[in-house]
């Protein structure tokens, strides 16, 4: 077991969109916002590869996901905004009514690789 | 049967040219409609068996639930009632209303999308355009923070990239597209040019943008931490002065980074100084069909586009205080009316914990994690699908909904206003 630092960014994609519509409990829409993207190297340096499972924690809260390699850049981590986004991002809005959603520090726990 | 030029009232491009087919009661094919509008329009078209009215889980009659609905809104000393960027101004309307009755807050998706660009927009004007304008004129093409290749899928082929226009006669030969990012993305296959700036730094390298706009000298050091060369951005900044027509469409990548309004600032006041050497325009790129349309309803109605509190008799504005994350957060309200949102799978954690505390209200066309833990749900007709009304396009545009399959249930006008006409009579 290893943990490490990543910046996370939550955002749409394309799936996630389509459960917005057909369903949350659907599989396409679990699928799509249980997924945690890496960059190739990321994953070359933690030793995972597609499917493994890690979990992510911030001071807010932790999420367990499956990993996948993406074209990413080193460092930066990728979640669909969903159920597993949500434990991760705070509620802190510094004044602005907005969460920090994007761009936060993550660490990584190797659950099995 | 054959509905021409129907609406689709899903996201922000809310594109007027989709041809529905309904047969047997149920939409089966949506033309025209992406990925999205596709799935919005046959899974808002299918036939449910849901009541129309829950109470506790258990059936009950309109007039019940309106009744349980307004004693429990009536009651509370701090309601808040949130979401609304998926329904017709007509019904955004009657919740205005209800919020200023009720003397609670009053928010919408627009906080947690593009409320930092509405504070930005307060601060320092809005030099845009509309997406017609962009189709005929636009010959630069930039995405700051935006995928539209996942989250406006018809975005770039409808309006602002492959689109042909009058003085765009060539479509995409016509145009350059930019598009600056932390990652590249689905979208990156359009792009001429791709920069890709580090998390949290779109600030700087917004500021050093207006700086080169204005003939100002940058130093290769002042970006060393935004992944971004000055190369590249002189290279930009040159385009961006030398183009017929300029357009900088803004994502979540601005309004959700750090800097958030700020961020937002520098990228009008960058389109404000371009304006002195050409034309350029901004525009956010917003998400819910109608999420525009509540902004417009709002503000016309109370000053103000989101975040909006009416406890002291007046409408009040100030995002932080009034805006649902925060006044979750610090528990602050004591009951919730969701309209056509999901803010228990949608919201953070430390906000939607309250939501188990509290007293809810939903109002959905659907089954939801809100709807499940809501002490009254209304199911009720999806606006563009079961019931007429008004959406606003990204571009303020207004459009008109249609109604292209019958439905058991009431619109949210409906059931909004008779909620408004029994919390009247509850709280003289
Ligand atoms: S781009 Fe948006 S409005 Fe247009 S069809 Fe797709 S989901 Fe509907």
């Amino acid at each position: 077991m290893s943990e490490r630092k990543l910046i996370l960014i939550t955002g749409r994609t394309t799936h996630q969109g389509v459960g917005i519509s057909s369903g949350k409990h659907l599989e396409e829409y679990q699928t799509a916002t249980n997924v945690v993207q890496f960059s190739p190297a990321d994953m070359q340096r933690f030793g995972l590869h597609d499917d493994d499972m890690v979990r992510l924690k911030t001071i807010y809260g932790t999420a367990t996901v499956k990993c996948r390699s993406a074209d990413l850049p080193e460092g930066l981590a990728f979640l669909a905004f969903g159920p597993a986004a949500n434990q991760l991002v705070g509620g802190e809005t510094h004044a602005s009514g907005m969460p920090d959603s994007k761009g936060f520090e993550i660490e990584l726990e190797v659950l099995s690789a | 049967m054959l509905y021409e030029h129907v609406v689709c009232a899903f996201c922000g491009c809310v594109c007027d040219d989709i041809d529905v087919t309904v047969e047997d009661g149920r939409i089966t094919q949506a033309k025209n409609a992406c990925v999205l509008g596709k799935a919005w329009f046959l899974d808002h078209g299918k036939p449910t068996d849901l009541p129309a009215v829950r109470i506790d889980g258990q059936a009950a009659s309109l007039e019940e639930g309106i009744d349980a609905a307004a004693s429990l809104l009536a009651r509370s000393h701090y309601p808040i009632i949130y979401g609304l960027s998926s329904t017709s101004c007509e019904a955004q309307r009657q919740a205005v209303a209800l919020a200023e009755v009720l003397g609670g807050c009053i928010d919408c998706c627009t906080s947690v999308c593009h409320g930092p660009s509405g504070m930005a927009v307060q601060g320092v004007g809005e030099p845009t355009c509309t997406l017609g304008e962009v189709k005929n004129r636009a010959n630069l093409v930039i995405y700051w923070g935006s995928n539209p290749a996942e989250s406006h899928p018809r975005h770039m082929t409808r309006y602002a990239v492959t689109s042909r226009g009058m003085f765009t006669p060539n479509g995409r030969k016509d145009r350059t597209v930019v598009l600056v990012d932390v990652r590249p993305s689905p979208s990156s296959r359009a792009a001429d040019i791709q920069l890709t700036v580090r998390p949290g730094k779109d600030f700087e390298l917004l500021w050093a943008l207006r700086a080169l706009v204005q003939g100002q000298k940058v130093e290769e050091s002042s970006l060393a931490d935004t992944g971004v060369t000055l190369e590249q951005l002189v290279d930009l900044a040159g385009r961006m002065k030398s183009c017929r027509f300029g357009v900088l469409f803004v994502g979540q990548g601005l309004t959700q980074s750090r800097g958030k309004h700020m961020n937002l600032t520098a990228a009008f006041l960058l389109v404000r100084d371009l304006n002195r050497t050409t034309k350029f325009a901004l525009m956010p790129m917003r998400g819910h069909g109608n999420v525009t349309g509540v902004d417009n309803v709002l503000a016309w109605q109370t000053g103000y586009p989101f975040g909006v509190n009416f406890s002291r008799g007046c409408p009040r504005f100030n995002p932080g205080e009034f805006t649902m994350v925060d006044v979750l957060r610090r528990g602050e309200a004591d009951a919730v009316l969701s309209v056509a949102s999901d803010p228990v799978a949608s919201l953070p954690n430390s906000a939607r914990r309250r939501l188990a505390d509290v007293p809810v209200v939903a109002i959905d066309t659907h089954d939801s994690e809100t709807t499940r833990i809501a002490r009254v749900v209304f199911m009720a007709a999806t606006a563009g699908i079961g019931v007429e009304g008004t959406a606003y396009r990204m571009d303020n545009v207004p459009l008109h909904l249609s109604k292209v399959l019958p439905t058991p249930y009431p619109s949210d006008e409906e059931i909004l206003s008779r909620l408004l006409a029994r919390v009247k009579e509850m709280k003289p």
